[in-house]
């Protein structure tokens, strides 16, 4: 079949089984747009700025395991996108990002909207492609498809030029890709199965440590299995939350620098670290120097550039989380696994110890709403079973503390890169994916207002998101900071002039409601998501003094947290 | 984590796809993640859509683990050594020009060309010019050889490595 450029990138992304893409048009992609307007099968959402396609592809990506897919323009088109790819490529996410270029014989003349697309992109990608002839361009779809979704996910970037789009060749849909210089390894070696099991059988005091990985490959009822089976104490990261179940009575909670003492504890205390899918990243060990010093370690990880990274690796296990841990559960139960059981014992008393300082027990204040507390009230409305999103600062902390995630892909944030103003837009790509799910966008009156013009696509496509702004007048995280590290001086942390959230929410044609006392915080949680097909903006006027604990400080020890 | 702090040469060898923008690849990485190039050459190989890239690089053992990983991962790579794990054989070419504006001078040079096993590969009125090839430190000797001959240009290609032996880096 002959088709144009632009015919053959749709057919192809409707053949790949794309259902959104979410894009912005412009001049370079003005082909493509035509092309997307004379066909129903890939639905296109028009965004408000190319940084929320990009975040709302993640959303989605996250949510469902399927690659997001995003098309922008050339130049700022491109430039807008970075900040998103930037987000999933910290995350590992899986996305394909196609930008327009100017036509070929203008590539490199500073043309109008022409930037080096491949080249801003590269330290923020795991491949990029540029399309020169349209003879390729259905195979390097593929390959894209192929490079973001396999091995350690990530986006690719396609960059296609106008005069491309235009162009005519045969197009077939590729059904197999194969590519000599990438083959990312599954499956483990058996070797270093055998070590690793004898390892866990040997530890009196072990630890399994689970990040996104276990989230990203599917394994969560394989990781549960895991921990039942070696009975050890498990604690998630924050990109790993729901991969284990909050109320499993083996979770610790999340560790790291607004982790619980208990977790922290326990992985200090150690002497075996089973880590899985998880990459020992600053804010998860605080000082290294000081990081469980008594602990061997496991490390699961499809990556190999991630293992031996931050920290020493006893036993190194490169494969994908869930075909590793399959292998470790046949091994446990074939090769004789026997646990000194009446040390283990002594552990979980010690651990049980460590729970009972309680450390996220906080001070309730009169009519004073706590931000700890609307998070709780947001779980007990939606029973635990909604996806929430997050922004990045205390908000997001909170919600990793308080929320409880039960269900793996439910806890959706921008755990590596730290994007502000991610949370609106994913939970876009997220009701996208699930229409008839409640989906909650916890945020703060910070972050909220750096994609706030995505409530015009939330009209557009009836996302009835429900939006928890817990507003303290504060770039909270970095008023907390200063507070502790800069003595009070708040330099630039307050927020002056904030709109009327309320008015802002129906001037976009939405619900607005504002929360200003403890006692209403239930009922107005429940009127919003009462409101099944409306997007209702909830801005809930919480403690401006209220701080994340417990606190590991810069360059601290895990164990040396500040606590409330 | 506790480093292994000693910092050594190494010479890692790349087999990646001809593809634009793999030279990038390699040396943005390099960049963004803080290693030192001490010197990357590349070209085609007999395979033309294959590039052989030579690395040279200092640093801890956990660093050059880093590095192969971290080069491994990139897609265009397929294959990678580190040369300096085995016998190996490493070889650089110089060229240098130099002033010869008295027959003194010229066969001063001459004299040095032939110790060195180089070839005088052009020739003015006023000036020689030199090929040389061997390892780094052979070059280093025969560039400060030259103390009275005033040098007006060197270039240096930078090192090719092989390993000893039939072994050999091949897809």
């Amino acid at each position: 079949m002959k088709l144009k450029g632009a015919e053959i990138l749709t057919h192809f992304l409707a053949d790949e089984g794309v259902e959104f893409l979410f894009g912005y048009p412009g001049g370079a992609v003005l082909h493509i747009y035509d092309a997307i307007d004379q066909q129903d099968r890939v639905k296109h959402i028009l965004v408000r700025h190319e940084q929320a396609a990009t975040h709302a592809a993640d959303g989605y990506a996250r949510s469902t395991g399927k690659p997001g897919v995003v098309l922008v323009t050339s130049g700022p088109g491109a430039t807008n996108a970075v900040t998103g790819i930037a987000t999933a490529y910290m995350d590992s996410i899986p996305m394909v990002v196609i930008t327009g270029q100017v036509p070929t014989h203008l590539i490199g003349n500073d043309a109008f909207q022409e930037v080096d697309s491949v080249g801003i992109t590269r330290p923020v990608v795991k491949h990029n492609f540029l399309v020169k002839d349209v003879k390729d361009l259905a195979l390097t779809l593929k390959k894209a498809f192929y490079v973001a979704t396999t091995g350690r996910p990530g986006p690719v970037v396609v960059d296609i030029p106008k005069d491309v789009t235009a162009n005519v060749a045969d197009y077939v849909y590729p059904e197999k890709i194969e590519m000599r210089s990438y083959n990312p390894v599954v499956k483990a070696h058996s070797g270093q199965i055998k070590k690793a099991v004898k390892l866990m059988a040997a530890s009196t005091r072990p630890i399994i440590y689970a990040g996104g990985g276990v989230i990203l490959d599917n394994s969560s009822k394989e990781l549960i299995k895991l921990a039942h089976k070696v009975n050890a104490p498990v604690t998630n990261t924050s990109m790993g939350l729901g991969g284990f179940p909050a109320s499993d009575k083996q979770n610790v909670g999340m560790l790291g620098m607004h982790g619980t003492y208990e977790a922290n504890m326990t992985i200090s205390n150690c002497d075996l670290i089973i880590a899985i899918g998880a990459r020992f990243d600053d804010r998860v060990t605080g000082n290294i120097e000081k990081f469980a010093p008594k602990a061997k370690i496991i490390h699961v990880d499809i990556d190999p550039s991630s293992i031996a990274k931050n920290v020493k690796v006893d036993v190194p296990i490169v494969g994908s989380v869930g075909s590793v841990i399959k292998a470790l559960l046949k091994e446990i139960k074939e090769g004789g696994f026997k646990q000194d059981k009446a040390a283990l014992k002594e552990w979980w008393k010690q651990v049980d110890e460590w729970r009972e300082k309680e450390c996220l027990k906080y001070k309730t204040n009169g009519d004073i709403i706590k931000p700890q507390y609307a998070l709780e009230v947001l779980h007990k409305i939606t029973k635990g079973d909604a996806y929430v999103t997050s922004d990045v600062g205390q908000h997001q902390m909170w919600a990793a503390q308080y929320y409880g995630f039960e269900k793996p892909r439910r806890w959706i944030n921008s755990g590596g890169l730290g994007t502000m103003g991610f949370g609106l837009p994913a939970a876009m790509g997220v009701q996208l994916a699930y229409p008839k799910a409640q989906v909650a966008c916890v945020t703060g009156e910070g972050s909220i207002q750096m994609n706030i013009q995505e409530l015009s696509t939330c009209l557009q496509y009836n996302l009835p998101i429900k939006i928890i702004c817990l507003n303290n007048g504060y770039l909270g995280m970095v008023r907390q900071w200063q507070e502790f590290f800069y003595e009070e001086r708040y330099s630039s942390s307050y927020m002056e002039s904030l709109p009327d959230f309320v008015k802002l929410a129906e001037a976009y044609g939405h619900v607005g409601m504002q929360v200003t006392k403890a006692g209403d915080v239930e009922g107005a949680l429940k009127e919003a998501f009462s409101l099944k097909d409306r997007l209702v903006f909830v801005d809930i006027l919480t403690d401006p003094k209220e701080n994340v604990y417990p606190m590991v400080p810069n360059n601290a020890g895990l164990d040396e947290m500040i606590l409330v | 984590m506790k480093t292994e702090l000693k910092e050594r040469r190494h010479i890692i060898s790349i087999l990646m796809e001809n593809e634009a923008g793999a030279l990038s690849r390699i040396a943005g990485l390099f960049s963004a993640r803080g290693y030192n190039i001490e010197s990357l050459t590349v070209a085609p190989t007999e395979d033309l859509t294959l590039s052989r890239m030579t690395v040279v690089t200092r640093g801890s053992a956990e660093i050059i683990e880093q590095i192969t990983k971290q080069l491994n991962k990139l897609v265009d790579v397929i294959k990678l050594v580190d040369l300096t794990e085995g016998p190996h054989i490493e070889r650089e070419m110089l060229m240098i020009k130099v002033k010869t504006s008295s027959n003194d001078s010229r066969e001063e040079v001459t004299r040095l060309v032939d110790i060195f096993r180089g070839r005088i590969i052009d020739v003015t009125s006023t000036s020689y010019t030199i090929e040389l090839t061997g390892a780094g430190d052979k070059l280093d000797a025969f560039i400060s050889a030259f103390e009275k001959t005033p040098i007006l240009e060197t270039v240096r290609s930078g090192v090719s490595g092989i390993s000893r032996g039939a072994k050999n880096l091949h897809i």
